[in-house]
């Protein structure tokens, strides 16, 4: 089967939906692979290197959309400049799209589709299991848009990220506040601590706080109990109280920092409204904003969509293209995603796809089926962060016998009690007062034993055993009274029992005195 | 001496005795309570040669010969053997308390100026069939013991069929025995019944210990230092000797102690060990093959092991048998000291069933001059695993198997496992792909976060050294 790599049309993208690495790749799985003409310019690739990878170069759109079997795109198909056409009429039935779709956001688009009788994959709808995160395109694209947020506000922000003592005075370090710990987040938290700032973050959700840390930020919490984790990895809304309380905190920092990174978002709602004019009016002159939510509305009330906006001397940065920005970096990312989507659709490496309703990954990514529009999904079985780490079902071990503060149940102590009584008391009837006496010795020094020996710290257990076993050849007292003994062969028997016991002695004794001689802080 | 003073010098090597083993609870009073033992032995071997039972000067020489024999012999092997080959040494020093029981059992038996009758002399002459039943068990067990854990005899389990009622029929002949033994008249009609049981005894030694596989050794070992001392306890009650008595209840409670513990940390009852043969009673042996682990292993090299551990700051070494059999504790020591002196926070994770006896680890650690507070038991650092960079298993295999926690059907389900799989990277040394001695696959080789790094550990160990140094 033919892949189609069109050129976005959507202005100002500029990324592409294929690297000359991916092209090889498709080649590998057995696919042919055509490229439009100019389509990776403004990503640095140009269409020599398609062509040493193995494409061929489509004049147009129109010859390429004619022989593609399978069309990947970044965007979703949109009208073209003119208003008359639209990137969909190029299509034709049972040819498959792969591309962002957000079908909720663009339900006449879906339709359309729909009646072309094509299959249409949404990488936007990859559900977000373990197994799908290698071709989770929102993620490797948050990613890049956290770190170029960095970037942007470093652009806009009038002093360094990390504090300086210089000749010249000293620098404060840069404050850097970033809202939502998602993967842009985390990204944003990664690249401003590495640039110097001090970073705080904070999330809704407190399970990610360690995430945080350990990309170099202080996690910030609300002082109001309740769980933010929502299904599929995403956040929910909060309640009225915690909004309340979240809402303070969120001014608090505003006032204090010099940066703030909003990346808040529910999905299929507008953005949440974090940072109102307000807090805004509060924060130092200089301040810089970034709102990776603007798309949706922005998190921050005075944002304006896709422009840079100054208000109450706070550059608010709106841009809603910043993987478009990273076009390099993002192309080769997105085009990697692909390649994991097509190795799941062709198992079989041999040039033909298979669109299997039955594996989750796909089922979840297909939003057309053959013009049969297959989206909502049903819901995903498993977050992609297990909401509590709960430890995998075990059952519990049974315990038996008992150590010192491990209480045995009643019911052994019982038996072993009646069981005892009844030997004790065979014994008192049945054996001579002699016996008795040692009898005595021997229960009390079994106890001394048990108490004793849980005492033992494990990391000594080879040399207890040794020394335990030199002194167990206190035998070789029987064997010295013995060996006055008349008759030849008792003194024989005992003579030889007294060597082996000399062994074991001296033997025992001197090797636990080297082993413990080799333990040391 | 008279009798006083002899039950008093008995009294004070009891007391030595206990503190000797009490001094064990921590490695800085360790050496003294060894010290404790060495005196308390010394002055009840003194008492008795001086006390009242013993006459004549050629007796004397004779004992001391004995003694010089026994001694040099003792001290020469105790100097000359390996810290790996510790569980050899301690398995064939406890056949020879079994066969010095036994010896003195028959001499006791054949002593011609015995003068009990009625209910004493059937308690006694009970007491010297029970002696003798345990030397004999002691010590043809641990001469198998010593085969396996040397490798001269096959580690495998030996499953007669029909081995429980085997065992059940020796165990009825012995009472049968014995019961033609107490109603002997005479020394030598009571020779034969008393011979026919040491053979019974000896026997069932060598079939109880060839059905226990290796995995289990640890809990052999331990027991069979319990019966050691059940031994000398048994001969206690035969002289009619108090410190015999003491002596080998502290040793028979020790040993059933530890083997107590080694069973609870592979999560098995003692009559399955004692039964022998891993996962042939009631369980389904391998899993269901369902549940087999999926996906690739990915092998490392020595050069990348060594980048991790540059790149981490918190490392864990997890060392087992392997670690053992390839004498690699010294290279490992070297390895730590290296990444310590980097800064990097280095610590050992013990499972209590690591190696083929208690401690077995700890002790080889020990030797290569590892520090012993940064040597942690399973339980101390089992927490610490998520917060830990790189885990570098040695040579283990079933103390990391994830599904002894996760799979109900495994057959080592339930073992407390040390939990490497939570530290961000793991890497397990092994010279194949083969399963542990549970001969249970291992999904850990198959987590996305695991590395392998195949190879004599030994050999490994020296190339991620030289990688690190350079």
């Amino acid at each position: 089967m033919q892949i189609g790599i069109p050129r976005e049309i959507y202005p100002g993208e500029r990324r592409v939906a294929a690297s000359p690495d991916s092209v090889k790749q498709f080649i590998k799985l057995g696919f042919t692979v055509a490229v439009e003409k100019g389509a990776g310019a403004e990503a640095n690739f140009s269409d020599e290197v398609y062509q040493q990878a193995g494409a061929e170069i489509a004049a147009d759109a129109k010859s390429l959309y004619a022989n593609a079997d399978i069309v990947l795109k970044v965007r979703a198909p949109m009208a073209l400049p003119g208003g008359k056409a639209h990137e969909v009429d190029s299509l034709r039935a049972g040819q498959t799209l792969i591309s962002f779709i957000w079908p909720a956001q663009n339900k006449e688009l879906m339709d359309r589709m729909a009646a072309l009788k094509i299959t249409a994959l949404a990488m936007d709808s990859v559900p977000r299991i373990s197994r799908a995160q290698k071709l989770d395109a929102l993620s490797s694209m948050a990613n890049i848009a956290g770190y170029r947020a960095v970037i942007e506000a470093a652009h806009h922000f009038g002093r360094f990220f990390t504090g300086q003592i210089t000749a010249a005075g000293k620098v404060p370090p840069a404050k850097v506040f970033v809202i939502g710990a998602g993967v842009a987040g985390l990204a944003a938290i990664g690249a401003a601590s590495g640039l110097g700032a001090i970073v705080r973050a904070f999330d809704t959700r407190p399970e990610v706080g360690d995430q945080v840390k350990s990309m170099g930020g202080e996690f910030v919490t609300v002082d109001y109990e309740e769980e933010g984790g929502g299904v599929g990895g995403y956040a929910k809304v909060m309640s009225e109280g915690y909004q309340k309380a979240q809402a303070e905190m969120t001014a608090q920092q505003a006032a204090e920092v010099d940066i703030i990174i909003t990346t808040a978002l529910i999905p299929g709602r507008p953005a949440p409204k974090l940072i109102t004019a307000e807090m805004v009016r509060n924060m130092k002159p200089g301040s810089v904003i970034v709102d990776l939510a603007a798309e949706m509305g922005g998190n921050c009330e005075l944002t304006e969509p896709g422009k840079v906006v100054v208000k109450h001397d706070v550059t608010i940065i709106g841009f809603t293209d910043l993987p478009s920005r990273l076009s390099r970096q993002s192309s080769q990312l997105y085009a990697t995603n692909l390649v994991r989507l097509m190795e799941e659709l062709c198992r079989t490496k041999d040039g033909v796809i298979n669109v299997n309703m039955e594996d989750e990954v796909i089922r979840g990514a297909t939003v057309i089926k053959e013009g049969e529009i297959t989206w909502p999904p049903p819901p995903p079985k498993l977050s992609a962060a297990p909401q509590q780490a709960k430890p995998a079902a075990m059952p519990p071990a049974p315990k038996h016998g008992h150590g010192p503060g491990e209480p045995a149940s009643n019911k052994s102590v019982l038996t072993t009690g009646l069981s005892l009584a009844l030997i004790f008391l065979l014994v008192g009837v049945g054996a001579p007062s002699a016996f008795l006496g040692h009898f005595t010795v021997f229960i009390l020094a079994c106890f001394i034993g048990y108490m004793v020996i849980w005492n033992v710290t494990p990391a000594l257990h080879t040399p207890l055993m040794s020394v335990t076993n030199a002194i167990s050849s206190i035998i070789v007292i029987g064997a010295l009274i013995q060996i006055s003994t008349p008759g030849k062969m008792i003194t024989i028997l005992a003579a030889v029992a007294i060597v082996l016991t000399a062994v074991n002695m001296m033997g025992g004794f001197w090797v636990t005195q080297r082993m413990l001689r080799m333990f040391q802080k | 001496m008279n009798q006083g003073l002899l039950t008093v010098s008995y009294i004070g090597a009891t007391i030595l005795f206990i503190l000797s083993l009490g001094g064990l609870s921590n490695p800085e009073t360790a050496r003294r309570g060894n010290l404790f033992g060495i005196i308390g032995m010394a002055i009840a071997v003194l008492a008795t040669l001086m006390g009242p039972k013993l006459a004549g000067a050629g007796n004397l020489v004779l004992i001391l010969i004995a003694m010089a024999i026994g001694g040099s012999v003792g001290i020469f092997a105790a100097i000359r053997v390996k810290m790996t080959e510790m569980p050899e040494l301690v398995a064939l020093m406890h056949s020879l308390v079994g066969l010095a029981a036994m010896l003195v059992g028959f001499a006791n038996y054949i002593d011609p100026t015995s003068t009990l009758t009625g209910a004493e002399k059937t308690i006694h002459e009970m007491e010297i069939y029970i002696g003798i039943l345990i030397g004999a068990v002691t010590f043809s067990g641990s001469i198998v013991a010593f085969g396996k854990l040397s490798g001269k005899i096959s580690g495998k389990p030996l499953t007669l069929p029909g081995r429980h009622q085997f065992n059940f029929g020796l165990l009825i002949v012995t009472v049968m025995l014995g019961k033609v033994f107490l109603n002997a008249h005479g020394i030598s009609a009571g020779m034969t019944p008393l011979l026919a049981m040491t053979a019974i005894a000896l026997l069932f030694g060598v079939h109880m210990v060839m059905a226990i596989g290796g995995a289990d050794m640890p809990v052999v070992v331990s027991m069979l230092n319990s019966y050691s001392g059940w031994a000398a306890a048994a001969t206690g009650f035969m002289l009619s000797n108090d410190l015999l008595i003491v002596v080998g209840a502290l040793v028979g409670s020790s040993g059933a102690i530890l083997s107590y513990i080694m069973c609870r940390a592979m999560n098995r009852k003692f009559f399955a060990v004692i039964a022998g043969g891993f996962g042939s009673d009631g369980g389904t042996p391998a899993a269901a093959s369902g549940a087999a682990p999926a996906g690739e292993v990915v092998a490392v090299s020595a050069l990348e092991t060594a980048e991790l551990l540059r790149e981490a700051k918190s490392v864990v070494i997890v060392p087992g048998y392997g670690m053992a059999v390839a004498q690699a504790q010294h290279t490992v020591f070297e390895i730590t000291q290296l990444l310590r002196s980097k800064g990097k926070n280095v610590r050992f994770a013990i499972h209590p069933v690591a190696g083929r006896m208690p401690g077995h680890m700890n002790v080889l650690l020990a030797e290569a001059k590892v520090p012993y507070d940064i040597v942690l038991e399973m339980d101390e650092i089992n927490e610490d695993f998520p917060s830990t960079d790189v885990t570098m298993v040695i040579g283990a295999n079933d103390i990391v198997n994830p599904s002894a926690m996760e799979d109900p059907n495994s057959p080592i389900a339930g073992m407390p496992v040390l939990e490497v799989w939570k530290s961000t990277t793991s890497i397990v040394m092994k010279r194949s792909m083969a399963s542990g001695y549970a001969g249970v696959d291992n999904p850990l080789f198959y987590k996305e976060n695991n590395r392998m790094l195949f190879g004599d550990a030994k050999k490994m160990l020296d190339e991620v050294l030289n990688h690190l140094r350079g």
